[in-house]
């Protein structure tokens, strides 16, 4: 008997192998296990946030999302996080550019699993949420405040909130009311004046808005999706079935996306990113001619005073592995941005660092045509598509929709 | 008696043999449905290119993960297995069918004795085949070693 077994199985396996011949076009073992590496089952638990103490701490989740609505952390009381990052929207406007005060030179990024990035901003200039939240609060196209104002609007309106996180607001009532390093020049001359003292407790009050804002934003998760109950099936070895089988332009658009396309090589892994960045020969706008992305970031980011390695990071200097360890060639990131998730893309025109691509077309279009970056190298080659092969990465490119009106 | 005695012999030689016969059809039966081995990643070897070191290297991360930041221990000798302790080690790399280098910037960042280093900052940002290059500097002479990774 046991003797027969290897012929039983050897049968058995003639008959399997014939049967998926019928079939035009079985899912190979390499596709399979590409599909399942992009199911939202694969994602990590949410990393730890060393540079912030406060990072999952409830009650500086829920004092960050009230800052977050709050317009009152602007310089004209009008503007809000959630101007520009509107949580019905995925967190972001739909403009080429973001709108705060006036308009800025970049694409508002959605949210969903901003906790998982790397580096924030296009050209990664921030190493940590709580760093990059603190940008746009004194940039002057955006809330357009200064760090002492903030200080005291918390001491004025949040001081319950903020003390039962952060412990005691320091003493303000002898402070400039708009002081800042970085703002005009009143707001910078006023920041002369303050003692280093002085400005040390204003800087770390702006720092822990910054923190309750980045615990708030790690709650921020990609949900399911389509395409995640199909990969599920195909990760499971089971056949999809109800909305989670997909039509044949569907398949053929993800075929695509994992093999000639390319597309996996940066949108890789459960966030369809590998947070890294890449010059992929966007053009630019008029005004982004001297747009270096992460050629410049590089440098911004050790600059930063809320680095992770810096006075008001939380973290021992051997936890800021993403900055001791950064990639500083500054010349293979000429133009260079980071890889954008793909979860729910299709909803979210316009594309690319600052909105020039106006439709999904247009941005495969790009991919076709490869052309060459207007400085530092693309690393794009052109793939070319057929009107169907088009049409069906869109169909695949939508099953990544996000689904719920409050799903981010 | 002793032909008997032979005859019970043989038996229990053909009973061997078709025991031995129906051992092989199992395993062969197990290795055909069987997944195939997971490749041996916990440690990698080579030899640099002109014979001076004898370099391996390790890492928890198992198997060697793509997009998370992890590290690596080196372990570096001389042909004949004496650990090289005092090396000046470089750790460069990519993926020679894109084009592109690694994402991070390695480096050693602690000697760990006994020619072990620990290497920090390892990342691969896709899948795919990635050349690791480790520079070794020491007493030997400068010499450079090649990993292959396939992930």
């Amino acid at each position: 008997m046991p003797v027969a077994r290897p012929f039983l199985a050897i049968g058995a396996l003639a008959g399997f192998l014939a049967l998926s011949a019928c079939d035009p076009a079985p899912l190979s073992a390499d596709e399979k296990a590409k599909i399942a590496s992009l199911v939202i089952d694969e994602l990590a638990a949410l990393p730890a946030a060393p540079a912030n103490l406060y990072a999952d701490n409830p009650q500086a989740v829920a004092f960050g999302k009230l800052l977050f609505f709050d317009q009152g952390l602007s310089g004209d009381g009008h503007i809000s996080c959630a101007t520009c990052h509107m949580p019905d929207r995925q967190f972001q406007d739909g403009l080429p550019r973001g709108v705060g005060v006036a308009q800025t030179d970049r694409r508002t990024m959605p949210l969903a699993g901003v906790g998982w990035n790397v580096w924030q901003f296009w050209d990664g200039r921030r190493d940590s949420l709580w760093a990059q939240a603190l940008v746009p609060l004194e940039d002057r196209r955006e809330h357009a405040g200064n760090r002492t104002a903030y200080a005291h609007f918390i001491s004025a309106n949040h001081s319950k909130a903020y003390e039962a996180v952060f412990g005691p607001l320091p003493e303000l009532e002898r402070m400039p009311s708009d002081a800042s390093p970085l703002g005009g020049a009143a707001e910078r001359a006023a920041w002369t004046t303050m003692s280093v003292a002085e400005r040390d407790a204003v800087n770390r009050v702006f720092a822990n808005i910054g923190k309750a804002i980045a615990a708030f934003e790690r709650t921020l998760e990609p949900g399911e999706t389509r395409f995640d109950r199909f990969a599920r099936a195909i990760a499971a070895g089971e056949a999809p079935t109800g909305d989670a089988a997909f039509s044949d332009l569907e398949l053929e658009g993800l075929r695509l996306f994992i093999g000639k396309a390319n597309c996996l090589e940066c949108h890789n892994g459960p966030r369809f990113t590998d947070d890294h960045f890449h010059n992929t020969g966007v053009p630019p706008m008029a005004a982004d001619e001297l747009d270096r992305g992460r050629a410049v970031g590089i440098g911004e980011v050790l600059a930063d005073p809320f680095n992770c390695l810096e006075t008001y990071s939380d973290a021992q200097p051997g936890a800021c592995t993403a900055l001791r360890f950064m990639k500083r060639d500054t010349a293979v990131m000429e133009r260079a941005y980071k890889t954008p998730s793909l979860r729910g893309v299709a909803q979210r025109s316009p594309y690319m660092h600052a909105g020039q691509i106006a439709s999904l077309d247009d941005v495969i279009d790009h991919y076709s045509t490869a052309p060459d970056a207007v400085a530092g190298q693309s690393e794009i080659r052109g793939v070319i598509f057929t009107d169907r092969g088009r049409k069906a990465l869109i169909a695949f490119l939508k099953t990544l929709d996000a689904e719920g009106p409050n799903d981010p | 008696m002793p032909p008997q005695r032979a005859n019970g012999n043989s038996r229990i030689m053909l009973a061997g043999l078709g025991l031995l016969v129906a051992a092989i059809a199992v395993y062969a039966a197990f290795q055909l449905f069987s997944p195939p081995p997971s490749e041996v990643d916990v440690a990698y070897n080579t030899v640099s290119g002109e014979g001076f070191y004898q370099v391996m290297f390790e890492t928890e991360a198992q198997p060697v993960p793509v997009n998370e930041t992890h590290e690596w221990v080196l372990t570096v000798t001389t042909p004949d297995g004496a650990p090289v302790t005092d090396a000046e080690i470089s750790i460069d790399g990519g993926m020679p069918d894109h084009g592109h280098g690694l994402p991070t910037e390695p480096r050693t960042t602690e000697n760990l004795g006994e020619g072990r280093y620990r290497v920090e900052g390892m990342r691969f940002n896709m899948g795919g085949h990635w050349e690791i290059r480790i520079g070794i500097d020491a007493e030997p002479g400068l010499d450079e070693a090649v990993f292959n990774l396939d992930l």
